[in-house]
C-alpha cells in the first residue's frame, strides 16, 4: 500500500499530552502551521465527563478507555537480561492515556519544580563526595541546562497551569510558609496554596517537632477562579475527590483540555488529526534530516506528512520507541555501554506509612486536588549523604487524594486478606487512617533500558518496546533509611498502629505504582550519552526535538509532569527564537 | 432476605446455574454477612460478576491478547491465555470435579468450614487443577469480589449501598465539600450513587452535585 503524501507544514507534532498541546500552542500562536497527531479519541471537555458518571471509580481507575488500548499496543517487560521479556497484558504499574489531552488528562495535579541540585547531579555529587561515591552501575549525569537558564520557562508553565502554591525562596530570600529548601523562584505562584487540612495539621506538628518545615506543597487544580496566560479560564477546584485517574468534571484540574486546547483549537494555523497513530519518524537519504512522519489515520489508510520540524512528544514510552522504529540515533547496547536510545530509563520509588487511630475521625473521601502539606529535608541534597551511603532523596507528604473505596481501604498490619476479620477492619480504620508517603528518586543504571523487542509485535505488525528493569542496591537502601524517617514522622503522630508499605525488593509490573516513567531519549552535553542536547535537539537529526519525560537522565523526587511542561514551554522557545532562524545543531 | 433467595431482581448474561451457586457460596466467605451488615452475597456481587464477564473486560477486551503464551515471573504479571470469562469458566467446573472427587459433592453443597478450608486452599495454589492455577481464579474472585462490594450500584453488585455504608463513604461529593477540606467535624451522610442521580431518585445542582442528607455519625443503616 503505497502512503498519501499531504503538503507539507512547518510543524509535526506527535502527541497532545502536556508536550504535544504546550508546543502546538506555542508554535502555532508564533504563525508556524502546526498539525498535532494524536493516536487517541478526541473529547470535549465541556460535555464528554460530566456528572454524575465521572465520579465512577471501576470505570475510572480500573476499565478506563483513556488509558492506552493494550490490546492494539503494549510494552513487554523483564527484570533483568538473562530472562525473556513477556507482554504487559494488562495495566499494573502505571496508566499511560490515550487520548486528546494525553497521560496529564488524568493525571494528579501534583505541580512540584525539580531543585535546582537535580539539572546538576552529577556535578554536584562529585564536588561533595568525590565520584567515588556514585555506584559503580549507575550512568548519573548532568541535564546540560542550569537552573537560572530553565527557570522562567518553569514560571510560565505555572501560569499555563494555574499552579496554586506558597513561595519558600523568592529571588534567593527564604519565605515563612514555603519550601525553604526549593530553588529560587522569580515569581509568587500564580494562585494561593491549599488550605490544611486535620491530617495536614497532625503532620506538620509532628514534622516540626522532629526540626522539619512543613509546608503546603503546589497544585495543579485550581485554588480558586482562574484565567491563565492563554486567556483560558478554569474553576476552583471542588475538593470531590474522582481526581487522579479521572478526568475532573469541573474543570478545575489543569491538564492539555483544560488549560490549552481552548486557546489552541482557535489558532488559524493549528490543525489537531486524533485516531492517527504515527509509524515512523522519516528521514532523507543522508539519515540527518527529518522529511515528515508516516502514520496510520483514522481509517485506516497510511498517510506521509511531511514537515520541516518534527516534535516527539508523547510519552516516554512512544517517544523512544519511534526513535528507534525510525533508526534515529544509535540504540543503546547495554553490553558494552555504547549507544543512547533506549539508555538510562528509569522509574520512581516510593513507600509510605499508614497510622491508625482510635480518638480521631477523618472524612477521607474529601480532597483531590493535591491537598498536600509536605517536608523537603530528606529531598535533593539538604542533608549530607556522606555517613549514609546512598545517593538521590524523597520528599514526604500526607495528601488528601479523596479515598475511593475500592482502592484506599487502609488496615493495620496483620490484618487478613479477607473474611470476617479484614471486614471488620476496614470497616473500623477507612475513616480512622492517615497515610503519609514518600515519593523517591530513581537512579540509571547500565542494566536498566529500553529496546525494541524481538518477538511480540503491536496491531500494526512493528515490534513492541522492550523493558528491562530492576531496582538497584543505592535505591533499597535509600528507601530504607526514608522509611525508618516517615516511620518516625508516624510515631510523632501517636496513632494507636502503624503499617509501612515499600515496593519489594524487585520492580512488578502490577499493581498500580506512579506513571512516572523517564529517561530512554535523555538530554545533555554530550553527544555520546544523550540522544537530544539541552534543548531537547537530536544530536543525530537536528529537525527532530524529543520532548518529554523521556528526557530525564534520571529522576528526581518531585513528580515529572511539571518539569515536562517546562521542558516544553523551554524547547518551543529555543525553536521560535533561534532555530527557526538558523536550522541546524543550536550547541 | 434469608440466605438462600437470590438477591431480588438477579438476572445472569453469561454465568450458568453451578457457577452462581459456586460463587455465591465463595462469596459469602470473602466479604460475609455479620452484624455490620450484609455480605458479597447479598450485595449482588455475583451480578456483578456477571455483568463484567459478559462485558469488554471478561473477553479482555482492552488486554494484550497475543502470543507466544509463557508462565513469566510473579513480577512479569498476568500471563494466561485464558479471558476472565475463561478462567470462571474452566476454574469452577474443576474445582467441583475435585470436590466431587474428594467429598462426593460440589463445593456449593460442602459444610462452610469445608468451603472456607477449600478457598485457603485455592489461594495458596494448593490444589492442582487440570487447566489453570488455583491461585490466578482466586486472586481474580477476590479482586471482582472487592469491586463488587465497593463499585457504583450502577455495575449490579454493592446493592443499597452496603459497602459504602460500611465504610462511611457518601459516594459522589457534595458541593459543601471545598469548604470542609480543612473541617475537623465528622462528616457523614447517606451515600448517593451514579445510580442514583441517573434514575432520579436523588436531585443535583446546576454543578452535578447531588443535596446530600447528614446523618448522625453511627447511623448508617
Amino acid at each position: 500500500m503505497s502512503a498519501t503524501k499531504l503538503k507539507p507544514v512547518d510543524v509535526v507534532v506527535v502527541g497532545s499530552g502536556v508536550v504535544g498541546s504546550i508546543m502546538s500552542m506555542e508554535l502555532a500562536s508564533a504563525g508556524m502551521r502546526v498539525v498535532c497527531l494524536e493516536r487517541g479519541k478526541q473529547f470535549d471537555i465541556n460535555t464528554d465527563f460530566h456528572a454524575p458518571n465521572v465520579y465512577d471509580e471501576l470505570k475510572f481507575d480500573r476499565h478506563s478507555d483513556i488509558f492506552q488500548n493494550l490490546a492494539r499496543d503494549t510494552l513487554t517487560f523483564r527484570n533483568n537480561g538473562a530472562q525473556t521479556a513477556l507482554p504487559m497484558r494488562e495495566m499494573g504499574a502505571f496508566k499511560p492515556g490515550e487520548m486528546v489531552g494525553g497521560t496529564s488528562a488524568h493525571w494528579g495535579a501534583n505541580a512540584r519544580r525539580f531543585l535546582p541540585h537535580d539539572f546538576e547531579m552529577y556535578t554536584r555529587i562529585k564536588e561533595r563526595y568525590g565520584t567515588s561515591f556514585i555506584p559503580e552501575d549507575c550512568n548519573l549525569q548532568d541535564w546540560g541546562v542550569e537552573w537560572d537558564e530553565v527557570e522562567p520557562y518553569y514560571d510560565q508553565f505555572e501560569d499555563i497551569f494555574g499552579v496554586g502554591g506558597k513561595a519558600g525562596n523568592l529571588n534567593g530570600e527564604i519565605q515563612a510558609g514555603g519550601n525553604p529548601y526549593e530553588g529560587p523562584r522569580s515569581r509568587e505562584y500564580p494562585n494561593p496554596a491549599t488550605r490544611r487540612t486535620y491530617q495536614g495539621e497532625l503532620f506538620a506538628k509532628a514534622a516540626e517537632s522532629l526540626g522539619y518545615v512543613p509546608f503546603q506543597g503546589p497544585t495543579a487544580a485550581m485554588t480558586q477562579d482562574y484565567r491563565n496566560l492563554y486567556r483560558v479560564q478554569m474553576l476552583q477546584c471542588a475538593s470531590g475527590g474522582f481526581c487522579s485517574s479521572h478526568v475532573c468534571a469541573q474543570g478545575a484540574k489543569a491538564n492539555p483540555l483544560t488549560a490549552v486546547f481552548p486557546a489552541l483549537m482557535r489558532q488559524p494555523t493549528f490543525e489537531l488529526r486524533p485516531l492517527c497513530t504515527v509509524l515512523r519518524v522519516n528521514t532523507d537519504s543522508t539519515g540527518r534530516k527529518a522529511t515528515g512522519v508516516t502514520y496510520i489515520d483514522g481509517r485506516g489508510n497510511e498517510v506521509e506528512q511531511p514537515a520541516d520540524i518534527v516534535i516527539l512528544g508523547a510519552y516516554c514510552f512512544s517517544n523512544v520507541r519511534l526513535l528507534l522504529l525510525s533508526g534515529i540515533g544509535t540504540p543503546y547496547d547495554p553490553r558494552t555501554g555504547k549507544g543512547v536510545v533506549g539508555r538510562n530509563y528509569t522509574y520512581q520509588q516510593g513507600g509510605s506509612v499508614q497510622i491508625f487511630f482510635d480518638d480521631r475521625e477523618f472524612n477521607p473521601f474529601i480532597g483531590g486536588g493535591m491537598v498536600n502539606t509536605s517536608i523537603d529535608e530528606f529531598n535533593g541534597d539538604v542533608i549530607d549523604r556522606g555517613p549514609l551511603g546512598f545517593i538521590g532523596g524523597a520528599y514526604m507528604d500526607t495528601n488528601m487524594r479523596g479515598a475511593a473505596p475500592i482502592k484506599a481501604k487502609p488496615v493495620p498490619p496483620d490484618t487478613p486478606a479477607w473474611g470476617g476479620e479484614w471486614k471488620k477492619a476496614v470497616a473500623y480504620n477507612y475513616r480512622r487512617a492517615m497515610t503519609i508517603a514518600i515519593h523517591a528518586s530513581c537512579m540509571s543504571y547500565k542494566q536498566n533500558y529500553l529496546d525494541l523487542d524481538p518477538t511480540y509485535k503491536d496491531a500494526y505488525g512493528q515490534p513492541l518496546l522492550r523493558m528491562t528493569f530492576d531496582w538497584h542496591d543505592n535505591d533499597l537502601r535509600m528507601m530504607q533509611y526514608m522509611t525508618e524517617r516517615c516511620a518516625e514522622l508516624g510515631r510523632a503522630l501517636n496513632g494507636s498502629r502503624m503499617n509501612s508499605k515499600g515496593k519489594g525488593s524487585h520492580f512488578q509490573i502490577t499493581g498500580y505504582q506512579s506513571t512516572h516513567n523517564q529517561g530512554g531519549a535523555v538530554m545533555g552535553a554530550d553527544p555520546s550519552t544523550s540522544v537530544v542536547n539541552k534543548y531537547l535537539q537530536c544530536w543525530d537529526v537536528p529537525n527532530v526535538f524529543v520532548v518529554g519525560g523521556s528526557a530525564f537522565p534520571q529522576n528526581p523526587a518531585n513528580g515529572p509532569t511539571e518539569t515536562i511542561g517546562m521542558l516544553a514551554c523551554w524547547a518551543a522557545d529555543a525553536i521560535k527564537e533561534s532555530y527557526v532562524r538558523s536550522p541546524g545543531l543550536l550547541v | 432476605m434469608t440466605l438462600s433467595d437470590k438477591p431480588a431482581g438477579a438476572s445472569y448474561v453469561y454465568l450458568q446455574e453451578p457457577e452462581i451457586r459456586f460463587l455465591e457460596a465463595a462469596v459469602e466467605h470473602l466479604i460475609p454477612t455479620d452484624d455490620l451488615g450484609p455480605g458479597a452475597r447479598d450485595a449482588g456481587v455475583v451480578v456483578y460478576i456477571d455483568r463484567q464477564l459478559a462485558g469488554s473486560w471478561g473477553t479482555h477486551g482492552r488486554q494484550y491478547r497475543s502470543g507466544p503464551w509463557m508462565d513469566g515471573t510473579p513480577q512479569q504479571g498476568y500471563q494466561s491465555r485464558y479471558t476472565p470469562q475463561e478462567v470462571y469458566r474452566i476454574a469452577i467446573r474443576e474445582i467441583d470435579q475435585h470436590c466431587r472427587a474428594s467429598f462426593d459433592r460440589p463445593f456449593a453443597q460442602l459444610a462452610q468450614d469445608a468451603q472456607l478450608r477449600l478457598l485457603q486452599q485455592l489461594e495458596k495454589d494448593e490444589i492442582a487443577l487440570p487447566s489453570l492455577s488455583s491461585k490466578l481464579f482466586f486472586d481474580l474472585l477476590w479482586r471482582n469480589t472487592e469491586e463488587g462490594y465497593f463499585s457504583d450500584p450502577l455495575y449490579g453488585g454493592n446493592r443499597g449501598m452496603v459497602g459504602w455504608k460500611l465504610l462511611g463513604f457518601p459516594g459522589l461529593p457534595s458541593g459543601a465539600y471545598r469548604d470542609l477540606i480543612a473541617s475537623h467535624e465528622p462528616y457523614h451522610a447517606e451515600p448517593v450513587s451514579v445510580l442514583d442521580v441517573q434514575t432520579g431518585r436523588v436531585p443535583v445542582d446546576a454543578q452535578g452535585f447531588p443535596k446530600h442528607t447528614l446523618i448522625k455519625p453511627g447511623k448508617e443503616s
